[in-house]
């Protein structure tokens, strides 16, 4: 498996400081990892380097080897990898000869890291306060007299507002960008000279993943900070970075200043990465490879009249959850006040759905846009409110009963998650087969003729059916989901954020396939997402939805191009796209 | 599940994947495959006993008592002059029948009592979390006993109190994995696809949390053993002079005073090898039950 020669020209020369010693050099550097079936490398020949002062975006999807590069250079591998080649300089300190011992002073105060999950790197049990104190004390920071001061301030420089009361939250109590913050400030509380951040926004809001962003980009400038970020959002590097290195399949196949790799990317891989990703301006079938396969146009079904009844109507729909405290019959008595107001997750919406339309649902996490889909799709019962699907109200059904209903096989889902959303005990041919047989007709030969067809439709290899979950790709998993969702040709699909989890060349494919099932089937969808550039590629109509309202209704054009609501034009403002 | 296996033809029969996938395992881990061998051995004993044992483990000969472990009675033979080889084979019959359904029973309603509480939550939840709490209320061995004497001196007694004792782990790792998966995507998607609440427990949940009742069932038959020889030990449940490794043990203990050792040790010997056999089995079972090993 030796890598081929490169075509890309020599890179890492920094145009103009060339006297100057990267602080991060990496060369040659091949990682192989021990498997069942021998040795698997999983980055080959990687060289790159970071100036001081420079931020360096390393970008690829999943597979391309970006996050092990950076497990390598902070030597925290796990024990199945081991460094099999090339030399990893850190301010002209050979890392790879170090002692594990001197490598533990490394990391942390001359290298730190950030990491995707943000709640996973801090300790459940203690405040996040008594967290930063804890390392500004280790490293000789503080001292115990003013550790809590020292903590506070550390915790305003990452812009958390009533620092000395969130000095005694928990990581529970606080949101996920509140974590991500608390992380960054205990990662730069030794104040490194390099911070490696490994998807540190992934799973946050857009605006929130712009205020994070901008804080870390502001703090490394203020202390001459460099930063390797790591992303699979090619926006994202575009508008952080200087410089950005391409990783493919364990690779780098291009490298250069942000500004030129995003105007002219040289490689065809990053070409096909740019075209996949979202974009104002880019219609869905832009986002395929160029000269790849156009798919053949599909007989449109028929429009419903405009005024024949709406497919699904929803009207004044609400979910309230009780609060904490209000939940005992003799905590209300001991108490004698009234109980705290219910929180509404939902709150009073109204929207309706035509045949063969897909309307867009777009808001950050916590707007309510799961609990409305989990609602419509009968998995939960409203707290007040009506849902009329094909002229009958459902909303008032059971939904611990709305199995056996007749209605059950018109109204479909495909989940957020691929790999959750598939019964591990399930080859996809009997997941697929799973709605057919408990509400459909076909058994047998009819049954496996149904299967194979609906594997064609979405684009599954027949001969990948018996396998389980584990063994398919994420796109793989997530067209098992979509045939099983279709099925039984619903009327009304619910996507709920259904590429959220998938590469954007993936995504890409998904998306487009989603709207030619549309097309051929005559399907209407609901599209759940909190990316509006992507609702836009599929959906003609667009809800915008916060804290439980809708705050803005119109067609995908006009929300995108001239928002009337404040928070969709913070929305649009924030998510980050390749400057083309 | 009645329509499971009619599906895509091309796809190798099911069982013989998971024969293949066994053999995969064991050959990753050794001490699997002795756990197995060993597993087969007291399988043999168990099912062939009396046609294995060298003597009638029953006939006594007094002018043979407390021989010495010799070529004609390897194990030695015991006060009455019983062979001691003889019987430790054929006690296997009975102690892992115990073993085997106190076990079975215990899964079925420690197993479904727990999926179901952890399911269904409210009412449910607590009455099976309460009747869990009042039994570890009790030391368990006492328990027992006292389930025993009430009950009457038979076996199927020992295998009832046997359950009973194990009923709350059975029932609290079951509910802890129910409600986890609960809320699972493909649970969901389960219900999605038209399969009631009872539906989705029986064919969806259950079958999750197999792995780790499997791995439960393999050391919970250790102390099923135990217990039930334990209680023989002091004179409840099977009387002698059925052979029963118990039974055999507490004969035997008076003897080691006087010399005489082997009378206790080969079934104490017999005891430990099925406790342990059972305790390596689990992590093996494991693997094999358990489909993302399977590649």
């Amino acid at each position: 498996m030796d890598s081929p020669p490169m075509d890309t020209p020599p890179m890492d020369t920094p145009p103009m400081d060339t006297p100057h010693v990267p602080l991060l050099d990496v060369q040659d550097l091949t990682v192989e990892f021990a498997t069942r079936r021998g040795p698997v490398r999983a980055v080959r020949r990687v060289s790159l380097s970071i100036a001081r002062g420079e931020t360096l975006g390393v970008v690829g999807e999943s597979g391309s080897g970006k996050s092990v590069t950076s497990y390598a250079v902070m030597r925290i591998l796990d024990r199945a990898g081991r460094i099999a080649e090339g030399s990893i300089a850190f301010s002209g300190v050979p890392l790879r000869e170090l002692g594990e011992g001197e490598m533990q002073d490394i990391r942390g105060r001359e290298i730190s890291m950030i990491f995707q999950n943000p709640r996973a790197a801090l300790n459940p049990i203690r405040t996040v306060g008594r967290q930063i104190a804890d390392v500004l004390l280790r490293h000789g920071q503080a001292t115990r007299a003013n550790a809590r001061a020292k903590a506070i301030e550390a915790l305003e420089q990452v812009r958390i507002a009533r620092a000395a009361e969130r000095y005694d939250a928990y990581p529970f109590e606080l949101s996920g960008g509140m974590c991500q913050r608390i992380v960054i400030a205990l990662a730069l509380a030794c104040r490194p000279r390099l911070l490696i951040a490994d998807e540190p926004t992934t799973g946050l809001d857009v605006t929130t993943q712009k205020a994070v962003m901008d804080l870390v980009s502001e703090l490394t400038r203020a202390r001459g900070m460099s930063t390797l970020l790591i992303t699979h959002d090619l926006g994202l590097a575009a508008a952080y970075c200087d410089r950005v290195v391409v990783m493919q399949q364990g690779e780098v196949v291009e490298s250069a200043a942000s500004h030129s790799i995003f105007r002219a990317p040289q490689h065809a891989y990053t070409r096909r990465l740019m075209r996949a990703t979202p974009r104002p301006g880019a219609r869905l079938r832009d986002l395929l490879p160029e000269g790849g396969a156009v798919p053949e146009p599909v007989a449109t079904a028929p429009a419903a009249a405009p005024d024949a009844p709406p497919l699904l109507e929803v009207s004044s729909l609400v979910k309230e959850y009780p609060r904490a405290g209000a939940a005992g019959l003799l905590t209300r008595w001991l108490k004698r006040g009234a109980p705290p107001a219910p929180f509404r997750a939902v709150d009073g919406i109204s929207f309706t759905i035509r045949r063969g339309e897909s309307l867009g649902l777009v808001g950050e996490s916590g707007c309510g846009k799961s609990t409305t889909s989990m609602m419509l799709m009968r998995l939960l019962d409203p707290s007040s409110g009506s849902i009329r699907f094909l002229g009958q109200e459902i909303g008032a059904m059971p939904a611990r009963g709305f199995a056996a209903s007749p209605l059950r096989r018109r109204i479909q889902m495909v989940f957020q998650d691929p790999t959750d959303s598939l019964n591990p005990r399930l080859t996809a041919a009997r997941a697929i087969a799973d709605p057919i047989l408990r509400m459909g007709e076909a058994r047998g030969a009819a049954l496996r003729a149904r299967i194979d067809e609906l594997a064609d439709l979405v684009g599954l290899p027949r001969a990948l059916l018996h396998r389980f979950p584990h063994q398919l790709s994420g796109g793989q998993k997530a067209r098992v989901g979509i045939a099983r969702a279709i099925a039984l040709n619903p009327d009304l699909v619910i996507l709920d954020e259904p590429t959220a989890a998938l590469d954007v060349s993936v995504q890409a494919v998904v998306l487009n396939l989603l709207q030619d099932l549309k097309l051929r089937l005559g399907m209407s969808y609901l599209f759940v997402s909190h990316d509006l550039h992507v609702v836009r590629l599929l959906c003609d109509r667009v809800i915008v939805m916060r804290q439980g309202r809708i705050v803005e209704e119109g067609s995908a054009e006009q929300v995108l191009e001239a928002p009337r609501a404040d928070y969709t034009r913070e929305l649009i403002a924030a998510i980050p796209h390749p400057p083309i | 599940m009645a329509e499971t296996p009619a599906l895509p033809a091309e796809a190798p029969s099911p069982l013989a994947a998971l024969l293949r996938h066994a053999r995969h395992v064991v050959a990753g881990n050794p001490v699997t495959a002795l756990a197995f061998l060993l597993f087969l051995l007291l399988l043999l004993c168990a099912v062939l006993g009396p046609v294995l044992a060298p003597h009638d483990p029953l006939a006594s000969d007094t002018t043979r008592a407390l021989a010495a472990p010799s070529a004609r009675h390897p194990f030695g033979t015991d006060h009455l002059g019983r062979d001691i080889l003889s019987r430790v084979v054929v006690a296997a019959r009975l102690d892992m029948g115990i073993a085997i359904f106190s076990v079975a029973l215990v899964f079925l309603l420690g197993g479904l009592a727990g999926v179901a509480a952890g399911f269904f939550g409210g009412w449910t939840d607590r009455i099976v979390g309460r009747l869990a709490d009042t039994i570890m209320a009790f030391p368990l061995f006492v328990l027992a006993m006292g389930i025993v004497a009430a009950l009457g001196n038979t076996v199927t007694n020992i295998v009832i109190a046997t359950a009973i004792v194990n009923f709350p782990l059975y029932a609290r790792i079951a509910r802890a994995e129910a409600a986890v998966r609960r809320e699972a995507g493909y649970v969901q998607a389960a219900r999605l696809t038209g399969n009631g609440e009872i539906r989705v427990l029986l064919t969806t949940i259950l079958p999750n949390i197999l792995p780790i009742m499997a791995v439960q069932m393999s050391l919970t038959m250790g102390y099923a053993i135990l217990n039930a020889a334990g209680l023989s030990f002091i004179g409840l449940g099977v009387k002698p002079p059925t052979p029963e490794w118990g039974i055999m043990v507490a004969e035997g203990a008076s003897y080691i005073v006087s010399g005489e050792w082997w009378v206790a040790l080969f079934p104490g010997l017999a005891l430990m090898l099925a406790v342990f056999t059972f305790n390596l089995l689990g992590d093996g079972l494991r693997d094999i039950v358990d489909p993302q090993r399977r590649s």
